[in-house]
């Protein structure tokens, strides 16, 4: 890229200058730019829809409903050594293979799978892979959307390429808006490489404007809840 | 594409007697405005999350230089690399280099207006560069060698025929005999296909709907995951975005979000929302090794501190078309721009220049439904209208307008003469129409009652009648 340095540098000042003179100034003075600076780092909120002002059990009422809505289905758990039953028992009604790619996450390498005769491979998706249980980072129950954030446990692939997706959830971690996932997000360091928000299974209505599922993404996204509403008010 | 806006008259004569078109358009009318007025009836917040969407988009365009200058030092901090692109052929001319240097044959696209509007497709293709559309609208488009009608519906003038047609055409490695009982037969077909497109390509271009300064992240927004697949597993990930969608931060870009959906489509929230933030990282499983950002200006530039500058908040949602009585008449192909309806209306003649698309802002009864639902209040039928002016200064205007505009203009000016005029016009066609009620031809407004009757006036005008009225009380 050395050799399109020079022009690259003129087209950046061409633009910048263009923009300028159509502002009627020239760079923003010191003072105005750090005042911009700082409400980048303070990044502050507008209008948070009041649809999300609840407690935790009607946060997870409310994510459930929307969820639903959007084509997801739902499990509830209690712990997390039940979730290797609860994956069984909706690979048997959906008539699927017991065998699934899942995140190498701590949380979900620590579970006995082999209990519940499923067969489970641990790392990214592959192209064969025909069911991937992915560890979400957050629950948004405004509009029952997940956040999943990308990383060394919780590989991307998981949440496109299988045909099935299951994602397992801690109640803990459901959040009324999405600006309180984004605050959690930050909270746990740089902002991943990759941050998908996700409604529902992925879905397209080109042709002659029907919903069909299962466009280029998952055809189904089961969503698991692990933890009862007394952990959740404590966690 | 190639622009035929100047054919604008002739291409709406094509459209409104184009069977397979008025039927999709007659399937989506309804439902277009109908699904908006469901998702906003359900979000009591949603007219002051347009004031506020506006208000961030004026408050990015007002410092777009510094948002600008933040976004590409973040993103290169983070091991991206920024293109800035002065023009259409600039852009062109840096992705084929990146994709050049990272030896690709092809290409999966995710939807992108704006490599519509820089016509990279087949400049790629000249290239030994194979370019792979991999939004289901848009794939289908590339088949059939199309334009997208609608910014993110870009396939809805096909009917199901059509997408069968050209699926059994192209697949020709299956079995000709195949059926498509329902279209989710045609989808999944799409699907496989372009699954194997995913896997083998070099290179992912996307487009943005956002770019974040504060994060120095991309955002795109789709429904199929097939923007997400495309900037997932190809080892290099390019990112065309034009230099409006720079906003601040993540909470800004939530309350766009909050608006965009629901304005597009209707939905609460796209089913994929996702933030890319530069490569991979050292200990990512996956993601690609390469992240580039073309930044294009192509024009906007020269639209801030300007007349036009409002037109620099549109977050592409079609809104505006989806409730265009004339778009929804004539559809988008008509308009001869990616960009039609009314967006595009007011954006063609910015960027393809007043010469190539000074018809298009004629195109609206100006009955103001479009800046009614803009998410962020662009002022539609003002920004038309000073196309208009424009047009008028600079003699594109055609004649016999003009010297009707003209003659309108030195009547309007004499009140006295005026009246006088449209009483006598009034009371002579009061008249001749009064057995019937109605003219079905009329001297010098043949094209008018083409297509249907001219109503007889009364015998009186509007302010005669207000006068006489007024003496009486």
């Amino acid at each position: 890229m050395s050799a399109m340095e020079p022009r690259q540098s003129n087209q950046r000042e061409a633009i910048l200058g263009a923009i300028r003179h159509g502002l009627r100034r020239g760079a923003l003075p010191a003072d105005q730019a750090a005042m911009l600076r700082g409400r980048m780092i303070a990044h502050p909120r507008q209008i948070i829809p009041a649809r999300t002002a609840l407690d935790h059990a009607g946060l997870i009422a409310l994510f459930t409903e929307n969820a639903i809505r959007e084509f997801c289905t739902v499990a509830r758990i209690a712990t997390r050594a039940d979730l290797p039953g609860a994956v069984a028992d909706y690979a048997r009604a959906q008539n699927l293979p017991m065998r699934a790619v899942v995140a190498p996450h701590p949380a979900l390498q620590a579970i006995d799978w082999a209990h519940a005769m499923l067969e489970m491979r641990f790392g990214r998706a592959e192209p064969s892979d025909l069911i991937s249980i992915q560890e979400g980072f957050a629950g948004i129950a405004e509009t029952g959307t997940l956040l999943l954030s990308s990383g060394a446990t919780t590989p991307t692939t998981l949440n496109l390429l299988p045909d099935t997706a299951i994602v397992a959830l801690d109640v803990a971690r459901l959040v009324g808006p999405y600006e309180d996932a984004f605050d959690a997000l930050r909270a746990a360091g740089a902002m991943p490489r990759n941050v998908m928000l996700v409604t529902g299974p992925s879905r397209s209505a080109d042709i002659e404007r029907t919903l069909e599922l299962g466009a280029h993404g998952p055809r189904r996204l089961h969503i698991v809840l692990i933890g009862d509403d007394a952990a959740a008010a404590t966690g | 594409m190639q622009n035929t806006s100047p054919a604008f008259s002739e291409n709406v004569a094509t459209a409104l007697h184009d069977p397979g078109l008025q039927r999709a358009l007659g399937r989506a009318k309804k439902p277009f405005a109908q699904v908006r007025a469901n998702a906003v009836a359900k979000l009591p917040e949603f007219e002051a999350l347009r004031d506020t969407a506006k208000a961030i988009k004026d408050h990015s365009l007002a410092n777009l230089d510094f948002y600008l200058e933040h976004y590409a030092a973040v993103v290169e901090a983070q091991g991206g690399v920024v293109h800035w692109a002065r023009t259409a052929a600039d852009a062109r001319a840096q992705i084929l280099a990146i994709c050049q240097a990272a030896g690709a044959k092809t290409v999966t696209k995710g939807k992108s207006m704006i490599s519509e509007e820089i016509a990279l497709n087949d400049y790629l293709a000249e290239h030994g560069v194979v370019p792979i559309e991999t939004d289901l609208g848009e794939y289908i488009l590339q088949l059939r060698d199309e334009a997208p009608s609608h910014i993110i519906g870009p396939a809805f003038h096909l009917n199901r025929e059509d997408w069968e047609a050209s699926f059994r055409k192209a697949h020709t490695h299956l079995d000709p005999d195949r059926v498509f009982a329902e279209k989710r037969d045609i989808q999944a077909e799409a699907r496989a296909v372009l699954r194997e497109k995913f896997l083998a390509a070099d290179v992912g271009i996307t487009g943005a709907n956002f770019l974040i300064a504060e994060t120095g992240s991309s955002v795109i927004v789709t429904n199929e995951g097939n923007g997400d697949l495309t900037q997932t597993m190809p080892r290099v990930h390019i990112v065309l975005a034009s230099i409006e969608k720079v906003v601040p931060t993540i909470e800004d870009t939530l309350s766009l979000l909050r608006v965009l959906a629901r304005s597009a489509t209707g939905q609460e929230f796209s089913v994929y929302t996702t933030f890319s933030t530069g490569p991979a990282r050292a200990t990512d499983l996956d993601g690609p090794s390469e992240y580039h950002v073309v930044l294009l200006d192509n024009g906007r530039s020269n639209m801030i501190g300007g007349e036009f500058q409002d037109m620099l908040r549109c977050i592409r949602c079609s809104a505006c078309m989806n409730h265009c009585p004339v778009y929804l008449s004539v559809g988008g192909h008509a308009y001869g721009s990616m960009y039609s309806g009314p967006m595009g209306s007011v954006l063609t003649p910015a960027i393809f220049g007043l010469d190539q698309g000074h018809l298009l802002p004629n195109a609206s009864t100006f009955c103001g439904k479009c800046e009614t639902v803009c998410p962020v209040k662009i002022p539609l039928t003002g920004l038309m209208r000073h196309w208009r002016e424009r047009e008028f200064e600079r003699h594109l205007t055609p004649t016999p307008m003009r010297y009707g505009l003209g003659l309108w203009a030195f009547m309007a000016r004499r009140p006295a003469l005026y009246r006088r005029a449209t009483r006598l016009g009034a009371w002579g066609l009061g008249i001749l129409g009064r057995k019937s009620g109605r003219f079905r031809w009329l001297p010098l407004a043949g094209g008018w009652t083409r297509d249907r009757d001219m109503p007889a006036p009364e015998g009186e005008t509007f302010f005669a009648r207000l006068a006489r009225q007024e003496r009486g009380a």
